[in-house]
């Protein structure tokens, strides 16, 4: 699986042809391991500066599959290299030192090397490197299932009458999803205290605490970010740096897949805009058919919500998972076009929120839809609008993509995603239940916003074609599945999941969480597309939280059935499934 | 002389390093990486290294000059003097460097300036005798052992 993504393809059966990047100052060691590695089959690229290799690095994404590099080097700490290229690249990082001491050993394990190799390296060694690439790529896959397993919970729950276990509408996948990461993940997601303690040290990152990170992140600047200044800035005692870096490095992935996704849609779309109504059928199905949520493709986790629709999108993430890694690294167009959506600025007054579906706008939110069915990116990008959003209102939801968005004047409906889990690029399209610590998520938050802003959101939503998804980052407050008072009943299906602050809001502005509910219920008027994964994009900029660490079948819970009870019909479980997150 | 009396020269004097101390295992890893694509494998290392470790030795030898001393500093470039020696298998060398350490943890300038005296005439030795290592096998006009 490896091979699909890269863009460099490698015709050699893995792990031959492996392309590796090593750094070190010391030419003869240079020498010596380009000639170990290429004995192995690799493909070796040396580099005698730590400058010269983020340059390589940054220049092709997706050119290498590994990089082995030195501790000490003269023009950059290899620590800080090691972190770079796990933030920037997300590739795994073998660090190589003649020291060591075990505390030079626990640096390198802190800032994310996947191993250590004294020096002097043996042929041996080098031979199962491939491992860590794979591992890799492994984990990623997972934490989307996660994600998409835990939407596809969330919307089950929402738009299904609630079976106790809120797990599964569709029964199986979902659980078993949720089962399995459970078991991987033996986290708590109440109490993330545990998270920095365990050994496992997943720790849930709950709505709240993905709205903290995001909000972190765009106060010091997507690109001066670094994990240190986060966990600063976020002030959450018992989160490490690194649960931050990792956290970090799958908000940057989701945002790149993000991005991929939307040049991706923008060249398939072409044909959605939201606006046109018949989009909305279109959407809708875009959304049907993304909601897959028929989980079958648990890949399909992605939901992205696409600023104002969400759009549940599908994506396969096991085939994804080298598109995934393909297209984000070829992803290359638009930089960042879900990203733009994404990552405005939390500060921003929810114009930026609303750009969700715009980022996307005109290409994204075709690509929205254009992307059902076909692969999502397998993280669900969160959509995690900030409350800031909601309060938007005025801002068109460029729901523009695939949001049918039909929201009539007033009806707005804002979608909130809340991102709970900054996982990267999953996009847990349904999910904005807003996941709280205590699992439950909450998505309403949207409408909490709207509520007050009430009066803009509607207004505004009248421009919004989409729903207004606002991202109420944290505030998802899933309890609330207020019953939505909203103008539609499709949407309210939709915002089921969300809606519940949105019941506030009059005008129609449902929060739509990440729900994803499938929106195939909806009716005309709201076309709620959970774009699935362009509803992260968009929201991602808010937030991009790893759901999985959230969300859990109980979050569901709480969403009204009454709520849910449209939005399901037509949509699958596996919408559902995909909804929760189990990180 | 024959080929087979070179031969054996070779792997006595290839012997004599290792037990002696000399060269540890990673001259063996060197070797086994020597193929055809690269048949001088082993003395192209040998040759990188010591063109490296000549600039290194000259960084020390300032340093170790300098007043007041910068241990800190000199204990880098004797981390970096220590990875390249672990390059080649320099066995000596390798232990000198760590000694070297040692006394620059404890701010001790004059072991410092002790072993690395020392460290210099173990470098300058085995650089001799892997010259003449080479020479002999070039004139077997062969690689050694393997």
């Amino acid at each position: 699986m490896m091979d699909n993504g890269f863009s460099s393809p490698r015709h050699d059966p893995f792990p031959a042809g492996l392309r590796v990047l090593v750094v070190d100052d010391d030419l003869t060691w240079l020498k010596i391991l380009e000639k170990m590695l290429k004995k192995c089959s690799y493909e070796v690229t040396t580099c005698g500066l730590a400058i010269d290799a983020l340059h390589l690095l940054r220049e092709r994404k997706d050119r290498y599959d590994i990089v082995i590099s030195d501790v000490n080097m003269p023009d950059m700490d290899g620590f800080k290299l090691l972190e770079h290229v796990g933030l920037e690249m997300d590739l795994p990082v073998i660090m190589m030192s003649v020291d060591g001491e075990t505390s030079q050993v626990m640096k390198g394990v802190q800032h994310g090397a996947c191993d250590y190799l004294l020096k002097p390296i043996r042929m041996k060694e080098l031979r199962n490197i491939w491992q860590h690439v794979l591992r890799k790529k492994i984990h990623e896959v997972r934490d989307i299932e996660i994600l998409e397993g835990m939407e596809s919970i969330q919307m089950t729950r929402n738009g299904l009458d609630q079976s106790s276990d809120g797990h599964l509408l569709c029964g199986e996948d979902l659980t078993s999803v949720k089962k399995r990461k459970e078991a991987e993940n033996k986290h708590d997601d109440k109490d993330p205290g545990d998270s920095s303690s365990t050994k496992k040290a997943r720790v849930v990152w709950s709505v709240d605490l993905h709205q903290k990170f995001v909000k972190a992140v765009n106060q010091i600047g997507f690109d001066k970010v670094g994990p240190k200044k986060i966990l600063d800035l976020m002030n959450v005692p018992w989160l490490t740096r690194e649960n931050v870096a990792s956290h970090l490095q799958k908000y940057r992935l989701y945002l790149s897949r993000l991005q991929k996704e939307n040049d991706t849609k923008t060249s398939v779309g072409g044909g959605k805009h939201s606006d046109s109504p018949s989009r909305d059928s279109a959407g809708s199905f875009g959304i049907q058919n993304s909601i897959n949520i028929q989980r079958n493709d648990i890949s399909n986790g992605s939901y992205g919500f696409s600023g104002n629709s969400l759009i549940v999108r599908n994506v396969e993430p096991r085939s994804q998972e080298n598109e995934r890694k393909g297209i984000v690294s070829k992803t290359a167009v638009e930089p960042k076009r879900a990203l733009a959506v994404e990552v405005p600025d939390p500060c921003k007054p929810k114009s930026s929120e609303m750009e969700f579906g715009h980022s996307f706008t005109s290409p994204a939110s075709e690509v929205n839809f254009a992307e059902f069915g076909s692969n999502f990116p397998t993280k669900f990008s969160w959509c995690a609008i900030p409350q800031s959003q909601l309060k938007q209102e005025q801002n068109p939801l460029h729901l523009d993509a695939g949001f049918s968005q039909r929201t009539r004047p007033g009806k707005q409906q804002h979608i909130q995603v809340d991102y709970p889990q900054p996982s990267p690029p999953i996009i847990s399209g349904s999910s904005v239940t807003e996941r709280n610590m205590d699992g439950s998520v909450k998505i309403k938050p949207i409408y909490d916003e709207c509520r007050n802003n009430g009066s803009q959101v509607s207004s505004a939503r009248s421009t919004m074609d989409s729903y207004q998804v606002q991202t109420k980052t944290y505030e998802v407050n899933h309890q609330a599945y207020e019953p939505i008072s909203t103008n539609t009943s499709s949407l309210k299906n939709q915002a089921a999941f969300n809606l519940s602050s949105i019941s506030d809001l009059e005008s129609a502005q449902k929060s739509i969480n990440w729900a994803m509910s499938p929106l195939a219920t909806l009716d005309d008027d709201f076309q709620v597309r959970w774009v699935q994964g362009d509803c992260y994009a968009m929201n991602l900029g808010l937030q991009n939280i790893e759901f999985p660490e959230y969300f859990d079948g109980g979050l569901l819970a709480d969403v009204p059935t009454h709520l849910y009870e449209n939005l399901y019909d037509s949509t699958e479980c596996s919408v559902i499934e995909q909804g929760l997150f189990i990180a | 002389m024959d080929t087979k009396h070179l031969k054996q020269q070779v792997a006595y004097v290839r012997k004599s390093l290792f037990d002696q101390g000399y060269l540890d295992d990673q001259f063996m890893q060197l070797e086994d990486l020597q193929d055809d694509a690269n048949p001088n494998f082993v003395e192209e290392i040998v040759s990188s290294f010591y063109s490296d470790s000549a600039r290194l030795i000259h960084n020390i030898e300032q340093a170790l000059a300098r007043r007041p001393v910068d241990f800190s500093k000199l204990d880098d470039y004797m981390h970096q003097f220590k990875g390249s020696s672990s390059s080649i298998g320099a066995k000596k060398v390798k232990m000198e460097c760590s000694q070297f350490r040692e006394y620059c943890c404890a701010g001790n300038i004059e072991g410092c300036i002790r072993t690395f005296q020392q460290l210099k005439q173990e470098h300058a030795t085995l650089r001799r005798k892997l010259e003449a290592y080479f020479q002999l096998v070039r004139q077997t006009g062969q690689g050694e052992t393997s």
